[in-house]
């Protein structure tokens, strides 16, 4: 085969190796892609059942309670709130008040059913799309470090 | 009046690497010789003032200085001596000062090793480098002062957070940034050959040891981070693809690219260009990882910083820095061509598969590590990439690799027989097929995903071997000559070996640590025994426990083994005061063979205990497997051919007597 037509082989193949690593790479893409939601989304029915999302706002005080190894708490962003429920032990900075993160999906009672809860190590820990989602709802009053004075529902 | 001193220094480091970054540039350009020898002077004396900032900040650290905002805010007068020194570099301010270090260190290493090297050549490298430490130093300057004062001075510092007083964290950064920072001297190198508009065999025998010294300690820095996560998290996890840890595994993947892509141009002067553009990109990512922890653009476990200005800053210098050396790499490679050529099937054929599989894993790491801040740029919503993402893009791409790993050495540079290097790669098919066996009988089925880890580990491990017996000759001639041959092999030579082996351990330890861990999460009372895989746990009970400066829940676990009690372990849940925070820690038992994970968290003795129990096969070797790596890289390093216009130190012959 002249030199040529072997280069040209050689660029075909190489054309069609990156044609499918690039579709394997944006299917793998598209099916692990996870959407944050805070529980106003929720709420106003903005989320398909089913389908795996991240959920995030702060716990609602009072509503944290633990049997075994399943923990049944309340997320809200102070204007709604979602009822989750994990199973497993929790991050330590997991704490009534605090923000939290959670991976998971919404089960058909409404109820979100938790595969992950994340956390952070920070004792000021507000990850950005809390932080975001809870200034959205309107209900939050910026006070670094002072927790203690967020309550929902106000 | 120290820390004013250590400003200053900075000040006129800053002055200094204005003066390095664009005389010796236009000397280079004009052949003035004068401006070109300021280079290494100017070099050498930019990490003598850094040193001192550096080091005028340390004292501040060591002396408790409260005085100045960085140490209030991140030290504390009871942290243990060692967490003071390491927390110079444990926060913004201060690792960025680590990180003007080792870049002029790296500099002055080039201006003190590269005697040898051209004078224009020298003078563009330090040039470039000058000019990065230039940006570098304005960034410090201009944002992230670590000597800004604070009044009035407070009585005691803030910074006593526990989770940071911890060997492994403390480590991490000063590799990791050797590593980033030490592929600067690639990016520098790779500048100034474009702008001299040659690229030739010795640029690539200099260029090597810089990139190799880099990847090693990169190596060594993300290991570490592994390591730390893997004990200190309690969640016996050890990779999260989190975009932190991409942040610097991106520059290693392009870093390993191009310690193998070096390898042609210095052996075959070709692929020229392509290595060129790769040693852009590795500093780049390198640029990009601390500009993404850094601007407080990612939501990870890790993000530091969260200035908004200071994120303005390293993008706008990011753009400068990648945009302008790829400008000049679109105008001048096309003056790089090579003389090689060879066939596809080749030593260059496998190497530049090499590069290629490395080059797409790492666009698809950076795809997902962009996107959600991409999107949330343009649109706002916030979205994640989930880690299945990354192993289901990472897997195929590496496993053509790592087949080619064992394959590429035995084949000859420009023409590769692949018959002859299959028949002599056959002790590494038999293990593929041990392996297989051994994995089909433990599995009953389970995953075809481990068959192939477990036959990639065999094949590369043997296979490596199989090249190395090939070269000295092994069972093929007498044990003497064999040994012999061992002897004289180049360090290069069993770097690469040793390095492959450890590739080899790597791909093993993740696959059999993924496969057959054993996880059970459970609720025990005291007394009660649980199996966990092959040894049983058994609660002997859970105390509260005092310690200099918490207070913890202690449990106390007895394992067992074949009816035999083999070690107790004692994890905790700790609360400390100061800040008030609680930590969980984990008891881990390592080994070779498998490693032993405990955790305890909440409960009480009626209701019984939280625990989580782990039995690991080989996950150790993951980390054995990452430091066998470096080892392979540091032998390599001190390959005689490295130390090239080194004058040999020659037996002068006696004068004759008259």
């Amino acid at each position: 085969m002249k030199r040529k037509h072997k280069r040209l082989l050689a660029v075909l193949g190489l054309v069609a190796g990156l044609g499918v690593a690039v579709s394997l790479v944006l299917t793998a893409f598209n099916d692990n892609l996870v959407f944050f939601h805070s529980p106003s989304d929720v709420a106003e029915k903005r989320v398909a059942t089913g389908k795996r999302f991240r959920i995030g706002g702060l716990v609602e005080e009072g509503s944290v309670k633990r049997n075994g190894l399943v923990t049944d708490f309340v997320v809200t962003d102070l204007s709604n709130s979602v009822a989750v429920r994990y199973t497993g032990m929790l991050p330590d900075l997991f704490r009534e008040g605090q923000g939290v993160v959670a991976n998971g999906q919404l089960g058909e009672d409404g109820r979100f059913v938790a595969t992950e809860v994340l956390a952070k190590h920070d004792e000021n820990y507000m990850p950005p799309e809390v932080a975001e989602a809870l200034r959205k709802s309107g209900q939050w009053h910026e006070k670094p470090g002072d927790h203690a004075n967020l309550k929902p529902g106000s | 009046m120290i820390p004013e001193l250590g400003h200053i220094a900075l000040i006129l480091a800053l002055t200094l690497a204005l003066v390095q970054g664009v005389l010796p540039l236009i000397g280079a350009a004009r052949g003035i010789v004068g401006w070109m020898a300021v280079a290494p002077m100017a070099a050498m004396g930019q990490a003598l003032l850094v040193a001192f900032a550096f080091g005028c900040l340390t004292y501040a650290y060591v002396t408790s200085d409260f005085s100045v905002l960085n140490v209030a805010e991140n030290s504390h007068r009871l942290k243990p001596m060692l967490y003071k020194v390491t927390g110079v570099w444990g926060n913004h301010e201060g690792s960025l000062l680590l990180w003007l270090l080792i870049l002029t260190v790296f500099g002055a290493a080039v201006a003190l090793f590269g005697r040898n090297l051209p004078e224009t050549l020298k003078a563009r490298v330090l040039g470039i480098q000058g000019l990065i430490g230039v940006g570098f130093l304005a960034f410090i300057l201009f944002t992230s002062n670590p000597f800004q004062r604070l009044l009035p001075v407070p009585a005691e510092g803030r910074g006593l957070n526990p989770l940071l007083q911890d060997p492994g964290l403390a480590f991490h950064p000063p590799f990791l940034y050797l590593g980033y920072v030490g592929f600067s001297v690639a990016f520098s190198f790779a500048v100034a050959a474009l702008i001299e508009g040659r690229v030739d065999p010795a640029w690539a025998r200099w260029v090597r040891p810089w990139t190799l010294a880099a990847w090693c300690f990169l190596t060594v820095g993300i290991a570490l981070g592994s390591w730390w996560a893997y004990y200190e998290l309690g969640w016996g996890g050890w990779w999260f693809w989190d975009p932190v840890e991409n942040a610097s595994f991106m520059p290693w993947l392009a870093g390993t690219a191009l310690v193998h892509t070096a390898i042609v141009v210095e052996k075959r002067d070709t692929l020229k260009s392509w290595t060129v553009l790769l040693a852009i990109l590795t500093f780049s990512l390198s640029l990009l990882g601390t500009f993404l922890v850094r601007s407080g653009v990612i939501n990870s476990v890790h993000a530091f910083a969260t200035d908004p200005t200071r994120g303005v800053f390293i993008l706008a210098f990011l753009c400068i820095v990648v945009g302008g050396s790829l400008a000049l790499y679109a105008i001048r490679a096309p003056a790089l061509q090579g003389v090689g050529v060879f066939a596809p099937l080749s030593r260059e054929g496998a190497l530049l598969l090499n590069n290629l599989l490395l080059a797409v894993a790492t666009a698809a790491v950076l795809l997902g590590t962009l996107y959600p801040i991409a999107l949330d740029a343009l649109t706002g919503a916030k979205v994640s990439v989930g880690p299945q993402y990354f192993n289901t893009v990472f897997i195929p791409l590496m496993t053509p690799l790592l087949a080619a790993l064992a394959i590429g050495p035995l084949l000859a540079w420009k023409r590769g027989d692949a018959a002859a290097a299959l028949r002599h790669l056959a002790p590494a098919f038999v293990a593929v097929l041990v392996a297989l066996g051994i994995g089909l009988w433990l599995l009953d089925g389970r995953s075809l995903l481990a068959l192939l880890g477990l036959a990639l580990g065999a094949w590369i491990g043997v296979g490596s071997l199989c090249e190395w017996g090939l070269r000295v000759k092994l069972f093929s001639a007498p044990w003497a000559e064999s040994l012999r041959r061992a002897r004289g092999l180049p360090r290069a030579a069993w770097g690469m070996t040793v390095a492959h082996l450890g590739v080899a351990m790597l791909v093993l330890g993740i696959t059999v640590s993924t496969t057959w861990q054993v996880e059970v999460q459970q609720v025990m009372k005291t007394g009660e025994t649980v199996s966990v895989g092959p040894v049983q746990f058994r609660l002997l009970g859970v105390a509260p426990v005092r310690g200099p400066n918490y207070t913890a829940q202690q449990a106390r676990f007895e394992v067992l083994a074949g009816g035999r009690v083999i070690r107790e372990m004692t994890p905790s849940q700790r609360r400390y005061q100061q800040p008030p925070m609680e930590t969980t820690e984990a008891a881990i038992r390592p080994s070779p063979v498998a490693d032993l994970y405990a955790v305890v968290g909440e409960g009480d003795a009626t209701r019984g205990w939280a625990v989580r129990l782990y039995w690991k096969p080989m996950v150790s070797w993951i980390w054995l497997g990452a430091l066998v790596m470096t080892f392979g890289g540091l032998l390599s390093l001190t390959d005689r051919r490295h130390r090239i216009g080194v004058p040999a130190r020659r037996r002068l012959a006696p004068a004759a007597v008259e």
